[in-house]
């Protein structure tokens, strides 16, 4: 489990770090959201990968996983989003005002 | 005690206030927004006030003890950091109001408010997760605040700064979540604590993610090699916004001072202050960065901006050099430099608007109007931000080259600094003599485009250049004790966990 994890993660990374380097907006912004999702799932794994186990304290259990992470993720998922949103309309209004969709609104292909 | 918490709520509250007082008009938010600045301004000198004498404030929020829950600590630095914040947007608001740069689009306030409640949020916050948040917040708002009032440039280069600070976020996130994995906690004290008890197992990734830390606080303060985006930004926004921002790269100088500061102090072990040379070897080569982008700007504002980027190159440095003198001399050159660099950019816009289609490019342009009082006024200013005597930024650079007596690199760091400075005194006279001196005398002069209510928020900037000479005894003792606090990240570990005394 852990080795897909790691694996799925490192895909991701390297794929958002190729993207965010391209010339164009559009795969800027994919290139940023699979960071996003790369280091999304980066911080679930930092509470350890569990199966079956209780997050909240009940007498008669001795082996948790940690709530926390899920948190931190819930909370980094949110402001990625909402930054997703806003680079996309800053993209769009870049393509408009520039005329093209390059990162330094230059022309040609 | 709710001190700590204040200066975060007000912005935020007022902000949506304001934001809900469209209906009534601009005259309605301008008011809203001066009052509550007004208001963050009495609690943060009531905060400095409590700092001095209890010299921990520690907010739990929710009531959850830490390091369980979000902890808020208001110390010297953070509460001197609110204090300079808030100064500062008094006078860049100030300007917006009197030049009506914030007719130029919508919510202007509101994003002015919010922008001081990230900034605040980031100086108060005792959690790295929570500074994250915090972050996030204050880039939002600078996001729209760059952009705001549209324009080519702006979309441009606000698009590279929005992409380059995800960017840095997702990094953040990298590293939160490394500490986290291997010391189980966020909590900076606990994270200061835990890391004080290491195996020497973990301390190799323990280094890594600090460095990744010092990778997103360097982006933020605009360090080499990610400083490309400052110079951009900065001089293509409007100028009440761009000096505001003046204190957004000290809030990456910051981040290092209070979580690379205590996390790798002097109880880390191995870890111990290992973070130091790079800072020190990478503000040098900013510093070398900057000074040649001062020599060859092509327009003021952008020199400008290479100045404030020059002024955080010797933050960084002073850091670096990591000594109570020098750490002493980055919080009075902090207070300078924030507040100078801010008045500098509303210098440019006065400039920039005086010479009509010439605007702020150092070219050969009819002479304007009030020229000589202009012109006064860029000379204070220069001197200050230079670093000649008897202003402010003299006393700033000359206690952190004391701070560098006696440091391994002692010769390097006196070299580069004192160049720098003798190439920026030459640069700021050129482009003094070009806009001043060495005028069109053929055509007339250009008619005055500023009233007198434009230099009111420049001159209380300014003044701040002498008041920190006149008071300079009182504010490095201050600063003194403000960084031999910083260096005992004990006491610090002790406010905020309450317990633990003699575990270490």
């Amino acid at each position: 489990m852990e080795v897909i994890l790691a694996l799925i993660i490192a895909v991701l990374t390297a794929s958002g770090i190729f993207l965010t380097l391209k010339a164009r907006t559009y795969p800027v912004v994919l290139g940023l959201t699979m960071l996003a999702y790369a280091v999304n799932l980066f911080l679930f794994a930092m509470g350890r990968l569990h199966l079956n186990m209780a997050p909240i304290i009940q007498k008669d259990i001795t082996h948790y996983a940690d709530p926390l992470p899920q948190a931190l993720v819930l909370t980094a998922i949110v402001i990625s989003f909402g930054m997703t949103a806003f680079v996309i309309v800053l993209s769009l209004k870049a393509r408009s005002e520039m005329g093209n969709d390059h990162v330094d609104g230059k022309g040609g292909n | 005690m709710h001190i700590a918490i204040l200066p975060i709520l007000i912005p935020l509250i007022s902000g949506f206030i304001t934001l809900f007082a469209k209906p009534f008009g601009l005259k309605v938010q301008r008011a809203l927004a001066v009052a509550s600045l007004l208001v963050i301004l009495l609690f943060a000198l009531l905060g400095l006030v409590y700092v001095l004498e209890y010299n921990y404030i520690t907010y739990q929020l929710g009531n959850w003890d830490a390091p369980f829950g979000i902890s808020l600590v208001l110390d010297r630095l953070s509460a001197l950091m609110v204090l300079v914040t808030t100064i500062l947007a008094i006078g860049a608001i100030w300007y917006a109001i009197n030049n009506n740069i914030d007719k130029e689009g919508e919510h202007f306030h509101v994003l002015f408010l919010l922008q001081i409640f990230g900034i605040n949020g980031a100086f108060l916050t005792g959690d790295l997760f929570n500074l994250f948040v915090f972050f996030e917040i204050l880039l939002l708002a600078s996001y729209s605040l760059l952009l705001h009032g549209q324009g080519k440039d702006r979309t441009k280069a606000g698009l590279h700064y929005v992409v380059i600070n995800l960017v840095g976020s997702t990094l953040f996130l990298f590293a939160v979540g490394i500490l986290y994995g291997v010391l189980g906690t966020l909590n900076i004290a606990d994270l200061a604590y835990k890391i004080s008890q290491l195996s020497s197992n973990d301390t190799t990734i323990v280094a890594v993610a600090g460095l990744l830390l010092l990778l997103v606080f360097g982006l933020k303060a605009a360090m080499f090699p990610l400083y490309l985006w400052l110079p951009a930004a900065y001089s293509k926004t409007s100028a009440p916004v761009a000096a505001l921002f003046a204190i957004m790269t000290k809030v990456g100088i910051y981040a290092i001072i209070r979580v690379h500061g205590t996390l790798f102090g002097s109880k880390a072990g191995e870890l111990s202050h290992y973070y130091t040379p790079w800072l020190l070897n990478i503000g040098l080569i900013t510093l070398i960065m900057a000074t040649f982008g001062v020599m060859s700007a092509q327009n003021f504002k952008l020199q400008v901006s290479y100045l404030v980027l020059a002024s955080v190159s010797l933050l960084l440095t002073s850091v670096g050099i990591n000594t109570v003198e020098s750490l002493s001399g980055t919080i009075y050159y902090i207070i300078h430099s924030t507040l100078l660099a801010g008045g500098m950019f509303l210098v440019a816009d006065v400039i920039s608007r005086s010479r009509g289609k010439f605007g702020d490019s150092l070219v050969r342009a009819p002479t304007f109007k009030n020229a000589i009082f202009v012109g006064s006024i860029y000379f204070i200013f220069a001197i200050a931000l230079a670093g000649i005597p008897p202003l402010s930024g003299f006393f700033g650079k000359m206690m952190i080259l004391y701070g560098a007596l006696g440091h391994i690199q002692q010769g390097l760091i006196y070299t580069i600094i004192l160049l720098s400075s003798l190439l920026i005194i030459i640069s700021l006279v050129k482009t003094g003599s070009t806009i001043f001196y060495d005028t069109d005398t053929q055509s007339d002069a250009l008619p005055s485009a500023t009233t007198q209510s434009t230099f009111y928020p420049i001159i209380f900037l300014m003044s701040f250049a002498f008041l920190m000479v006149i008071f300079a005894n009182p504010l490095s003792e201050f600063n003194v004790a403000t960084s031999m606090q910083l260096f005992d990240s004990q006491s610090y570990i002790d406010a905020i966990l309450g317990m633990k005394e003699g575990d270490i």
